[in-house]
C-alpha cells in the first residue's frame, strides 16, 4: 500500500470544451478530498492572431477588426484603439461624438453585466434570475441595434468621430425605453441583491484579496470587489465621461458576492450616465475627416464591462499600425483564479471561475430589423418564415408525415 | 499620487535610464537598456508604486522592445518603461514575474510571438501558440511577417 507521499493527487479537468462554456478554456484543478488545492490554467484554443492581422490593415480598417475581439466587449475594443489612435493624431473628436461613444459604451455595459447575472444564476442553480436577466437584456440589445444597426459588433466608432449619429427623433423613444429597462434591472437588483440563497451562495466565497488583487494586476469589478476603486472613466476619461455625474462603484468584501453588487450597481449608473448623456447630447457633426496619422505611439484605454481594455499603437506615418498591442481585461483577470479558487470547495471553484466574467459570445437572435429595405420580422413572422420553410423541405422531399404503422411499436 | 509627486519619483530612478520621454502630462516613457529592466519596474510596482497594466513586445527598427506600462490611477497617467534588447541573434531579457504575478502570462506570451528568452522566468510554457506550431517560428518577427 502507498503511503501518503506518494499517492498521487487527484486532478480534475474542467474543459476545454465544457457544455457551460461557449468559449475553449481548460482548468485543471488538483484537489484533496473536495478541496482545490492548485489550479492549471491552459487559454488560447481561439488565437485567431488579431495583433498580427492588425498590421495588415489600414488605421480606418481596424475598428471593424478589433470589435470582433470579443463579441460583448465590441464597443470598448475599438474605442480603446481609437483613443491610442486620436493621442498619435493629436486630434479630437466632435462633442457630439464623444457622448455617442459613451451612450453606446454604457449600453453595451448594462447588456453585459446582465448577461453575467444572467450566468452567473445559471451556474449556482438559479435558473430564474438567468431567466429574468437575460429577458430585461434583450431591450438594450433592441436600442443598440436601434441606433447602430447591430446588435453586437457594432463599428460605430471611428477615427475623428462616429459613424451613426442617434438622430434626435430617437432620442425620445430611447428615453422612454430606459424608464422600461430601468423599472425591470431595478426589480431584478433588488431581488437578487435580497436573496438570502444568493447570499448563502456567494458571501465568503472566492475571496480575492486586496494585496492579491494588486499583484495579479487585476481591473474592472474584479479589482472594484476587491476594495480598489479603479476605473478609467473616471481615472483618465476619455469620451465624455469627465462631463458627466455618476459614481465609481467598488465593495471591500472581495468575495463573489462583492463583485456581483458592483455589476448590478454599475448597471444603474450606466442608466444614469445614458440619460444624461442623451439629454446634454450636444448638437453638430458627429465625425471629422481625418486624412493620415503621423508617426508616433500611443496608448489607448477604455473601461469595458470587464475592466480596463489597453491598446498600444505605434505608427511610422504610413497607413498602417507597424505595432498594435491589445490587451483585454480577462488576460490579467482570468490569472487572479491562482489566487481567488485555491482552498476553496470543488462545488464553488464554478462560480468563482465565472465570477470575473470571462467572456462568453452571444449572436442569437429574435427580431431583424433591415434597415434598407425598411422590413421588420417580429417572432411571429419568423416562426411562420420557419413553418413555411419546413413545409417546403418536406414537400422536396416528397415526405408525408409521420405514420405510427411506420413506427413497428411492439 | 499626484502628479508632481510622480514625477519626482520618477526622477529619482534616472541613473537606471538612458532618458525620459514626456508625450504629454498623462503618458511618460523611460528608455533604458534591458538589463536595467527589472529594476526599474520593481521599482515601479513596489515603491511608487503603480499599477501593473502589461507588456508590449516589438520587433521595432534596430532592436527588440518591450514596452513596460504602469498606471497611476489617480492622475491617469501611463508610465511606460520602454527596454531595449539590441542583441538580435539570441534575445533575452530577466523576468518581472518573481515580483509581479500578473506579468507571468503576458512575458509567455511575448517568448511565444517574438522569441525573447525570458531568464528565470516561474513557468516559461507556451501560452497562446498551439501546441503543434513549429519550434523556433516567431510570428511577430519582422522576417516571419514578411
Amino acid at each position: 500500500m502507498k503511503t501518503t507521499k506518494e499517492m498521487h493527487k487527484p486532478i480534475l479537468a474542467v474543459g476545454p470544451f465544457h457544455p457551460l462554456q461557449e468559449e475553449m478554456e481548460f482548468y485543471q484543478l488538483t484537489l484533496d478530498g473536495e478541496t482545490v488545492t492548485d489550479i492549471d490554467v491552459r487559454i488560447s484554443y481561439n488565437h485567431r492572431g488579431i495583433e498580427g492581422v492588425s498590421e495588415t490593415l489600414q488605421f480606418d480598417q481596424v475598428p471593424f477588426l478589433v470589435s470582433r475581439v470579443c463579441g460583448i466587449c465590441s464597443a470598448s475594443h475599438p474605442l480603446a484603439y481609437i483613443n491610442a489612435v486620436e493621442e498619435i493624431a493629436g486630434i479630437t473628436a466632435p462633442e457630439r461624438a464623444q457622448y455617442v461613444r459613451v451612450i453606446i459604451n454604457e449600453l453595451e455595459r448594462i447588456h453585459s453585466h446582465l448577461l453575467w447575472v444572467g450566468l452567473g444564476g445559471h451556474f449556482i442553480g438559479y435558473d430564474t434570475v438567468f431567466m429574468w436577466a437575460w429577458k430585461y437584456r434583450e431591450p438594450v440589445l433592441d436600442i443598440l441595434e436601434e441606433i447602430t444597426g447591430n446588435r453586437n459588433n457594432y463599428g460605430n466608432v471611428k477615427v475623428g468621430g462616429c459613424r451613426e449619429d442617434i438622430p434626435d427623433e430617437q432620442i425620445h423613444k430611447i428615453l422612454k425605453d430606459l424608464d422600461d429597462i430601468e423599472k425591470n434591472t431595478d426589480l431584478l437588483i433588488k431581488a437578487v441583491l435580497d436573496d438570502p440563497i444568493i447570499h448563502a451562495r456567494l458571501k465568503g466565497v472566492g475571496i480575492l484579496t486586496k494585496k492579491d488583487a494588486i499583484d495579479y494586476a487585476v481591473t474592472g469589478p474584479t479589482a472594484r470587489g476587491s476594495d480598489i476603486a479603479i476605473d478609467v472613466r473616471a481615472d483618465d476619461p476619455y469620451a465624455a465621461y469627465g462631463d458627466l455625474d455618476w459614481n465609481v462603484i467598488s465593495q471591500p468584501e472581495g468575495d463573489v458576492f462583492a463583485k456581483a453588487v458592483v455589476r448590478l450597481l454599475e448597471v444603474q449608473e450606466a442608466i444614469k450616465i445614458i440619460r444624461q448623456a442623451l439629454k446634454k447630447l450636444p448638437k453638430g457633426p458627429v465625425a471629422i475627416e481625418v486624412k493620415e496619422i503621423p508617426a508616433g505611439e500611443g496608448c489607448g484605454r477604455a473601461e469595458a464591462p470587464r475592466g480596463e481594455t489597453f491598446h498600444y499603437v505605434r505608427s511610422d506615418g504610413g497607413n498602417r499600425p507597424v505595432r498594435h498591442k491589445i490587451r483585454a481585461p480577462s488576460f490579467v483577470n482570468v490569472p487572479s483564479f491562482k489566487a481567488s479558487c485555491i482552498g476553496e470547495d470543488i462545488a464553488d471553484v464554478t462560480i468563482t471561475l465565472a465570477a470575473v466574467d470571462p467572456c462568453y459570445s452571444c449572436t442569437e437572435r429574435l427580431a431583424v430589423v433591415d434597415s434598407h429595405s425598411h422590413i421588420t420580422h417580429t417572432y411571429e413572422d419568423l416562426m411562420q418564415l420557419s413553418r413555411r420553410k419546413t413545409e417546403r423541405i418536406k414537400k422536396e422531399l416528397g415526405y408525408t408525415g409521420l405514420k405510427m404503422e411506420d413506427l413497428h411499436i411492439g | 499620487m499626484k502628479q508632481q509627486e510622480l514625477e519626482n519619483k520618477l526622477e529619482q530612478i534616472k541613473d537606471k535610464l538612458i532618458g525620459i520621454e514626456k508625450k504629454s502630462d498623462t503618458r511618460i516613457y523611460l528608455d533604458c537598456e534591458s538589463e536595467n529592466a527589472p529594476d526599474v519596474c520593481r521599482y515601479l510596482f513596489e515603491d511608487v508604486p503603480l499599477r501593473f497594466v502589461i507588456v508590449t513586445g516589438i520587433d521595432a527598427e534596430h532592436a527588440f522592445e518591450m514596452l513596460y506600462h504602469f498606471s497611476n490611477d489617480e492622475t491617469g497617467t501611463v508610465v511606460t518603461v520602454k527596454a531595449f534588447i539590441r542583441e538580435r541573434e539570441n534575445p533575452s531579457i530577466e523576468s518581472v514575474a518573481p515580483f509581479i504575478p500578473g506579468a507571468e502570462w503576458i512575458e509567455r506570451e511575448v517568448h511565444d510571438i517574438l522569441g525573447i528568452d525570458i531568464k528565470n522566468h516561474p513557468n516559461l510554457k507556451r501560452l497562446i501558440l498551439a501546441d503543434d506550431w513549429p519550434e523556433g517560428v516567431y510570428p511577430l518577427r519582422k522576417e516571419v511577417k514578411q
